[in-house]
């Protein structure tokens, strides 16, 4: 039971919740940069565990079906088509044996995910299957997908196709209210904000940055008016992690995302909040953003209210997957 | 030995906190951060996701989601803080292993170090004695970080000492040696990187496949010693 990659994409890698507990060694957690989306592909496939999943950029790989498989996609629409007719995210698709998966145009968002049924079976490393580009390892080869790699998954179907390619039910799974609407993402205070001028700190709160070109899976870069800080004082190298948002030695901003180094020497000026990293991780290059603060207790409870949401979600997915399936067999 | 340095807790977002010892590089503050390290390591409370010690900081991740489950109530940060206080408060045990000693081969010829004479030059040094000056003493391994395996060493002396470059290299070959401010370093696997290159090490700094992947570990003590081409030839290909 597997897939083949018929034409490789821009950046399609491996990814799982991430690496943890390696950080001391330099070793940075990976994993999908929007969890939201990552979890909600999982639970569409029928998937109680998170499995190891495709993180697809655009333009995205073409993928053949080489078995009939349960998949579902979710996070950025990419205007999927199988055997060129259209098939939407947010629901679990029924895919027949030989049919080929495309990706066809930017409809919204950044980075889409394909999770298939009871998961791939891909190499583990330190405990995840998250691709580590830089070590070379897990996921598949340690390395972005290629054409011609061929992913094998865990379980495959028997279903009635009828002599269509795939069978979707007539539902699809409410993700709005896991990402914040109006592309404000909220910041907790950072141990060098106030190194921060005044007039900086004005400008943070209070103007619009725009993501740039080269932000990747590492970081996310901004564009904005330079901020400046009243001390030049070296700091020795601490960590970071997910969401520090750092001020670069030109005074432009930096926000950590999921492939972030473990170190960093320059100011911390304020942390994003873990409940709006998938907002981030799903704007594109050209799209701005603005920054609102928030205590750590509200983020926190911020996170929980978005994990409950999710829970929600995962039991109501779970009941009207097994509905269609049976009402298939 | 163990009375309780000056710190400070700060939250890093909310889902990290820091321990933070001031804005400095001292070998007892970066020894009392690895005792700590494997004390928490040790302790294995839950929700503590990763523990990262730095030259004068402690960096602990939760995973707020577990630890809710833990104490029902949202205050995650309150209660991992409290956990710290407690462990910080104790008197612990001062057991202190012996610092593993690294023998490491350098090649400091040209074609492996790209800034050695733009260094010597800066420094107004030849260009072979930046070399000597750089194997003639130990280094600390102080913390790993910024590329797997990545060990910052230090303090070289102030005659080879250089800040980054002001625009970073694309790419820098694995094993190079590098020079930052105090720092000394060897890139385990190629990368960008702005450090000074004054050499390269055959020797694998970093390997998947190995059980923890590193070579060295924040505590142990490097010794570098000068190779010749060809002795780093051989060394490389008998990896």
């Amino acid at each position: 039971m597997s897939i083949r990659i018929v034409k490789h994409g821009l950046f399609d890698t491996i990814q799982d919740e991430g690496r943890y507990g390696f950080q001391h060694l330099g070793i940075n957690p990976g994993g999908a940069a929007d969890v939201a989306a990552f979890t909600v592909a999982n639970m569409l496939a029928g998937n109680v565990n998170n499995e190891a999943v495709i993180e697809l950029h655009y333009p995205s790989s073409s993928i053949l079906f080489q078995q009939n498989a349960v998949i579902a996609l979710s996070g950025a629409d990419f205007g999927a088509r199988i055997n060129d007719q259209p098939v939407p995210i947010n629901t679990p698709v029924l895919v027949s044996q030989n049919s080929v998966l495309e990706f066809t145009q930017l409809v919204s968002g950044y980075r889409c995910y394909l999770s298939v049924s009871c998961g791939f079976a891909v190499d583990e490393w330190l405990g995840s299957f998250s691709t580590n580009t830089k070590a070379q390892a897990g996921g598949y080869k340690g390395r972005k997908l290629l054409g011609g790699d061929i992913l094998t998954f865990k379980k495959s179907f028997a279903f009635a196709f009828n002599g269509r390619n795939f069978l979707i039910p007539g539902w699809r799974a409410d993700v709005l209210p896991l990402y914040s609407s109006q592309h404000t993402i909220r910041i907790c205070m950072g141990n060098e904000y106030d190194q921060l001028t005044a007039a900086s700190k004005e400008l943070l709160a209070n103007t619009t940055f725009t993501i740039t070109n080269d932000s990747d899976r590492m970081g996310c870069r901004l564009s904005g008016v330079p901020l400046q800080r009243d001390s030049n004082i070296e700091l020795i190298s601490y960590a970071v992690t997910r969401g520090t948002i750092q001020l670069l030695p030109g005074g432009q901003l930096i926000i950590l995302t999921t492939d972030h180094q473990t170190t960093g020497g320059y100011p911390r000026i304020a942390h994003a909040a873990s409940v709006d990293m998938p907002t981030l991780a799903q704007m594109r290059p050209g799209e701005t953003i603005r920054f609102a603060w928030i205590g750590v207790p509200e983020a926190q409870a911020l996170l929980i209210q978005q994990h409950r949401y999710l829970l929600q979600l995962q039991i109501a997915c779970n009941l009207r997957l097994q509905e269609f399936l049976d009402a298939i067999h | 030995m163990h009375h309780v340095l000056p710190y400070k807790i700060v939250s890093c977002g909310d889902h990290a906190v820091t321990i933070d010892f001031g804005n400095t590089i001292d070998e007892t503050i970066n020894n009392y951060i690895l005792h700590l390290f494997h004390h928490l390591k040790q302790k294995n409370i839950p929700g503590i996701k990763d523990i990262l010690p730095a030259y004068s900081s402690l960096t602990v991740v939760y995973d707020v989601i577990t630890i809710h489950k833990i104490i029902s109530t949202p205050d995650a940060y309150i209660w991992i803080t409290q956990q710290l206080e407690m462990i910080l408060q104790q008197k612990q045990g001062d057991k202190f292993e012996e610092p593993r000693i690294i023998n490491i081969p350098v090649c400091y010829e040209e074609q492996f170090a790209p800034d050695l004479h733009e260094l010597a030059a800066h420094k107004n040094i030849t260009p072979e004695s930046v070399g000597k000056v750089h194997y003639s003493k130990p280094y600390r391994v102080f913390m790993l970080g910024f590329l797997p395996g990545f060990a910052y060493m230090g303090t070289v002396e102030k005659i080879i000492s250089m800040p980054r470059k002001t625009k970073p290299r694309l790419k820098v070959p694995e094993g190079s040696v590098g020079i930052a401010g105090l720092q000394t370093g060897i890139y385990p696997m190629e990368s960008p990187g702005g450090w000074n290159i004054i050499g390269q090490t055959p020797i694998k700094l970093f390997d998947a496949n190995k059980p923890g992947g590193a070579l060295l570990q924040p505590g142990d003590h490097v010794h570098f010693y000068p190779v010749t081409v060809e002795e780093f030839e051989k060394i490389k290909s008998a990896q």
